[in-house]
């Protein structure tokens, strides 16, 4: 039972970006990751699925060390990530939360937030830097004066993303980024990430409940269910032919849902 | 109580006809159903039991005339003010053992170093110990000092609490937990000082301070009475603000894991 699910050797990315092994989590008492061994490939879009409980976010959390595994180890390009100055790693892997959260005052003063946190570190963000990291993530450059807290939730979400942009990630974890979103306003902003990943040769990993947007993004899927990996690998031939069972139904399930 | 200054006296007999103000108040809970006598009896006898008491204590702490004897009541305030602070606050053991101690460290930095000043560069109390200058001052102190304590602690959890996506948000794009909790640390801490403030704008038009009130009534001149209240005021204001500060910066830690994580919430 328990050997069945592991990943198919053939899942396990040549070169891995994030390398999961015997992960468990803890939380409440309640266990929600429950030996994940998982390889996120670099360079990748990869899709979490799964039925919701299933654990998804909080193996998002454990990426950018927002949590940390109860046990098990987490390697981000070949070192364990505890390895790494925290706050170093925070700038090098953007998380974007499902619920974007702005802070008080205009969209320029959002973008610059992260040069204020670390000024060594972060180069400053211009006016003409601000609109271009807008027009990145697919919002008019116009905004860039807006008050951030007066925005929609399709365009705080998009303002969550050029904000995550401006300490210059290597990966961005993305959670269930579009759950608040129209299905159109949702689809633009998968298109928008999918585009990002190849113009800034980012790492992505997103977690979504949403299939159609593992099929326009991703290029590896990972299903997981009561906080195990029930299959990972390639998402062309994970989405078409399922190995196992589980991830048949719950793909199934989703399109009856989606149409 | 009093050698030097002469008011009119108040007799054991006198002070029973204060009493029956109090049963004016029982008369109308009676009346009006207000269900408050019980409470207003055992609070009545209570408070003078209680005032009783401190007047001996301070009888004989004044006769005794000892340095150690002054600082151990000191400690004692303090002991007692840092426990009621903490009280509302601690619900679990842990939370206690958490709390207890940066209350206490809030509190007595707060208020000892405020009582330092006051009695060395602005009264120039002779002997520095003297107890018939400390103990009421310290206490007037100690008390700002505790509620500032409690207010910062309430209202810091509650805006940790209120605003985790927040905190979250900074922590991800590379904040340390002091950045990341910068603004939930400052509305702690306004919370805590708008009492100071407020007293400071009304004193003397809203309210008259029951110290002045007092030192009047023992036969002070009352422009002596109002300068000393004036150090009061300004002695409340600095406990009160080393203490929110003290109390908000050693609690803000708490919230948050050596890796700069935002600790999961207390099971409820």
């Amino acid at each position: 039972m328990r050997s069945e699910l592991r990943p198919a050797a053939a899942g396990l990315a040549a070169e891995a970006a994030f390398r999961l092994r015997g992960v468990r989590q803890v939380r409440d008492g309640r266990t929600t990751l429950d030996g994940i061994d998982l390889d996120l490939p670099r360079g990748g879009f990869t899709a979490l699925i799964g039925p919701s409980g299933s654990g998804k976010t909080s193996l998002l959390r454990l990426l950018n060390r927002l949590d940390d595994p109860a046990s098990g180890t987490i390697e981000f390009l070949g070192r364990p990530i505890a390895e790494y100055r925290v706050r170093e790693l925070r700038r090098r892997i953007g998380f974007v939360f499902q619920a974007p959260v702005m802070f008080p005052g205009t969209v320029l003063a959002n973008l610059q937030a992260a040069h204020g946190l670390a000024k060594a570190e972060v180069p400053p963000v211009d006016e003409s830097g601000a609109r271009e990291l807008l027009a990145l993530a697919g919002l008019d450059p116009d905004f860039v004066g807006r008050q951030a807290l007066d925005l929609s939730g399709g365009e705080k979400q998009r303002v969550a993303l050029a904000r995550a942009l401006t300490t210059a990630p290597e990966v961005l974890l993305l959670d269930e980024p579009t759950a608040a979103l129209d299905p159109e306003v949702a689809d633009r902003l998968v298109h928008t990430l999918s585009e990002l990943r190849v113009s800034r040769s980012l790492t992505m990993v997103m977690v979504t409940h949403r299939l159609r947007e593992a099929r326009i993004a991703a290029t590896y899927v990972a299903m997981l269910e009561a906080g195990r990996v029930v299959e990972a690998g390639e998402a062309g031939a994970l989405l078409r032919e399922p190995q196992q069972a589980r991830t048949r139904a719950f793909l199934q399930a989703g399109e009856g849902e989606l149409g | 109580m009093s050698g030097e200054l002469h008011p009119f006296d108040i007799s054991w007999l006198r002070l029973m006809a204060a009493a029956v103000l109090v049963l004016v108040a029982l008369a109308l809970s009676l009346w009006q159903r207000l269900g408050l006598g019980k409470g207003l009896v055992v609070g009545a006898i209570r408070a003078t039991v209680q005032l009783v008491a401190v007047g001996y204590v301070l009888v004989w702490l004044f006769a005794a005339d000892r340095w150690y004897l002054v600082l151990a009541v000191l400690g004692l305030m303090v002991a007692v003010a840092t426990h009621t602070a903490a009280r509302r606050q601690a619900k679990g053991a842990a939370e206690r053992r958490t709390i207890l101690p940066i209350a206490g460290l809030a509190i007595l930095a707060g208020a000892g170093l405020t009582l330092a000043y006051v009695t060395a560069v602005v009264i120039h109390v002779s002997p520095w110990y003297n107890p018939r200058y400390l103990i009421p001052l310290f206490g007037m102190i100690v008390a700002n000092s505790m509620n500032a304590a409690a207010l910062a602690l309430e209202r810091l959890a509650s805006e940790m609490d209120a605003h985790r996506a927040e905190v979250e948000a900074w922590l991800a794009l590379g904040a340390t937990p002091g950045q990341a909790s910068a603004e939930a640390a400052r509305r702690a801490t306004v919370a805590a000082m708008i009492p100071a403030v407020n007293a400071l704008a009304v004193v003397g038009v809203v309210s008259l301070p029951g110290m002045m009130t007092g030192q009047i009534l023992a036969g002070a001149d009352p422009a002596l009475a109002v300068r000393y209240q004036l150090v009061v005021m300004f002695m409340l204001t600095a406990a009160t603000g080393i203490t929110a500060a003290i109390a908000v910066q050693a609690y803000r830690r708490t919230f948050f894991t050596p890796a700069a994580q935002l600790k999961p919430r207390a099971p409820a």
